[in-house]
């Protein structure tokens, strides 16, 4: 089956909320106007994310954070001959040059600075690949997305992306019941925060964004993150709520009922 | 709905969803009569995937017994017809939300369409994940997680021109039926 579509209709704030939530192993790639972004996830988590004409070697991250001189990036490179970056780690690591955490924390600057710059891109083809492992040079790492999504949402200006995803505020939120959710792991503002601190079915969102100050865009833009993130999830409306269970078949007893849907559900099956 | 006409009771099922999510086509696929479908060409182009569209319902029809006939009532996938679900709601034993699978453009609108469903009602449903047989047809569990769907909400899978799966989501809708009647 495909996972595939656009940007347009499918924001990467969404697909990275479904790779979470699916817990997906596979390559997304993502092509826009010539440029084409492979990011790799385990299990629901960030592996690896490359684009594809630009350099992504370990030295060559490693350069870029300053992590290593011009000099030993002059040799890496002179030494002629393609170098996995896990052999490379390895080799730098021995030789005292940088440490273990300094290679996974650069590789994990990089790997998010491509993600923040994937959720600029309005539009794009993509398409999941399961199963697709990283290059096999390359270092995977093994990142929460929650984190990432969170940092995308923050800026998203379009009011109609958020409206349409959020259309109601006089709807309240609980915090998702799945087990693996931990707020705790999650870097949130202090504007996130205060709005976690009022999540509460008893509280709309529309009296959440008032006790705390927001406006229409930023209350819809925290409470967007903290859905796509998987960390709460939306409840009906009071009224909603409140509805009074509607009764079926009203005017028949109980065998009547029964036998009508017994009846509908032979028929069927005869089909 | 159990309505009587001329000691014929009637049940009616609503099939609802965005555009061009195969609502004629599944009431087509059971009904014993030809589909009466108020149609009309697609002026806008971002809809003009197909010819026609539905604009007021369609209707279909399965006689069950003598005394039992099921009425099915598609409506318009489109929000302008907003107007016409609280009307073509009223009554139903049960509805089916359709979701087009090879098209993610349309999953926020049934989101939106089973919000507004629900938000109105607590009758029961299942969603159809319809046009699995295509290539491009995203898996039913992604459709699950996009729509943010919980796990004891019915997705099935769908061709909704093929018996075999329609029978499979009117029957799972039923048994689902069934079991908020013995609890009622």
């Amino acid at each position: 089956m495909a996972l595939q579509g656009n940007l347009r209709d499918f924001p990467f704030a969404q697909l990275l909320n479904l790779v979470n939530l699916a817990r997906k192993t596979g390559m997304l790639e993502i092509i826009q106007k010539g440029e084409t972004a492979h990011v790799y996830f385990r299990d629901g988590r960030l592996a690896c994310a490359l684009m594809a004409n630009e350099d992504s070697s370990l030295a060559s991250v490693l350069y870029q954070n300053q992590r290593i001189s011009p000099n030993l990036y002059r040799a890496i490179k002179n030494k002629g001959g393609a170098i996995w970056d896990k052999e490379l780690g390895l080799q730098l690591i021995n030789a005292g040059f940088v440490s273990r955490e300094t290679i996974l924390n650069s590789l994990q600057q990089h790997h998010v600075s491509v993600i923040r710059r994937l959720f600029t891109w309005q539009e794009g083809v993509f398409r999941f690949i399961p199963n697709e492992p990283p290059p096999e040079d390359k270092i995977a790492l093994n990142m929460e997305l929650e984190n990432l999504i969170m940092e995308g949402s923050r800026h998203i200006q379009e009011m109609e992306i958020l409206m349409d995803e959020l259309p109601n505020l006089d709807v309240s939120l609980k915090f998702s019941e799945r087990p693996e959710n931990n707020l705790r792991k999650v870097n949130l503002t202090v504007e996130e925060w205060k709005v976690v601190s009022f999540v509460n079915p008893k509280n709309s969102i529309r009296q959440i964004a008032q006790a705390t100050s927001m406006d229409d865009l930023q209350i819809r833009r925290v409470v967007y993150g903290l859905l796509q993130a998987g960390l709460v999830e939306v409840l009906k409306t009071e009224q909603a709520r409140q509805l009074p269970q509607t009764q079926l078949l009203p005017n028949q007893s109980k065998d009547e009922q029964r036998s009508l849907v017994n009846r509908l559900i032979t028929r069927i099956r005869g089909l | 709905m159990a309505g009587s006409d001329s000691q014929v009771q009637t049940v009616k099922m609503v099939i609802t969803g965005p555009f061009n999510a195969g609502k004629t086509e599944f009431i087509r696929t059971v009904s014993e009569i030809e589909v009466v479908s108020t149609e009309q060409n697609i002026s806008s182009d971002a809809e003009k995937v197909k010819q026609t569209t539905t604009v007021a319902l369609d209707f279909g029809r399965l006689t069950i017994d003598k005394s039992l006939v099921l009425h099915l009532f598609g409506t318009p996938g489109q929000r302008r017809f907003e107007f016409m679900w609280d009307i073509l709601a009223e009554g139903m034993l049960g509805y089916i939300l359709m979701v087009d699978s090879t098209r993610p453009e349309t999953f926020r609108e049934a989101r939106y369409i089973l919000d507004t469903f629900s938000d109105h009602s607590d009758t029961p449903f299942v969603v159809a994940v319809n046009k699995q047989d295509l290539e491009d047809a995203w898996d039913v569990e992604d459709i699950r997680h996009a729509l943010r769907l919980k796990d004891d909400i019915p997705v099935l899978p769908c061709v909704a021109t093929e018996m075999k799966p329609v029978k499979n989501v009117l029957l799972s809708l039923l048994h689902i039926i069934q079991k908020r009647l013995e609890e009622e």
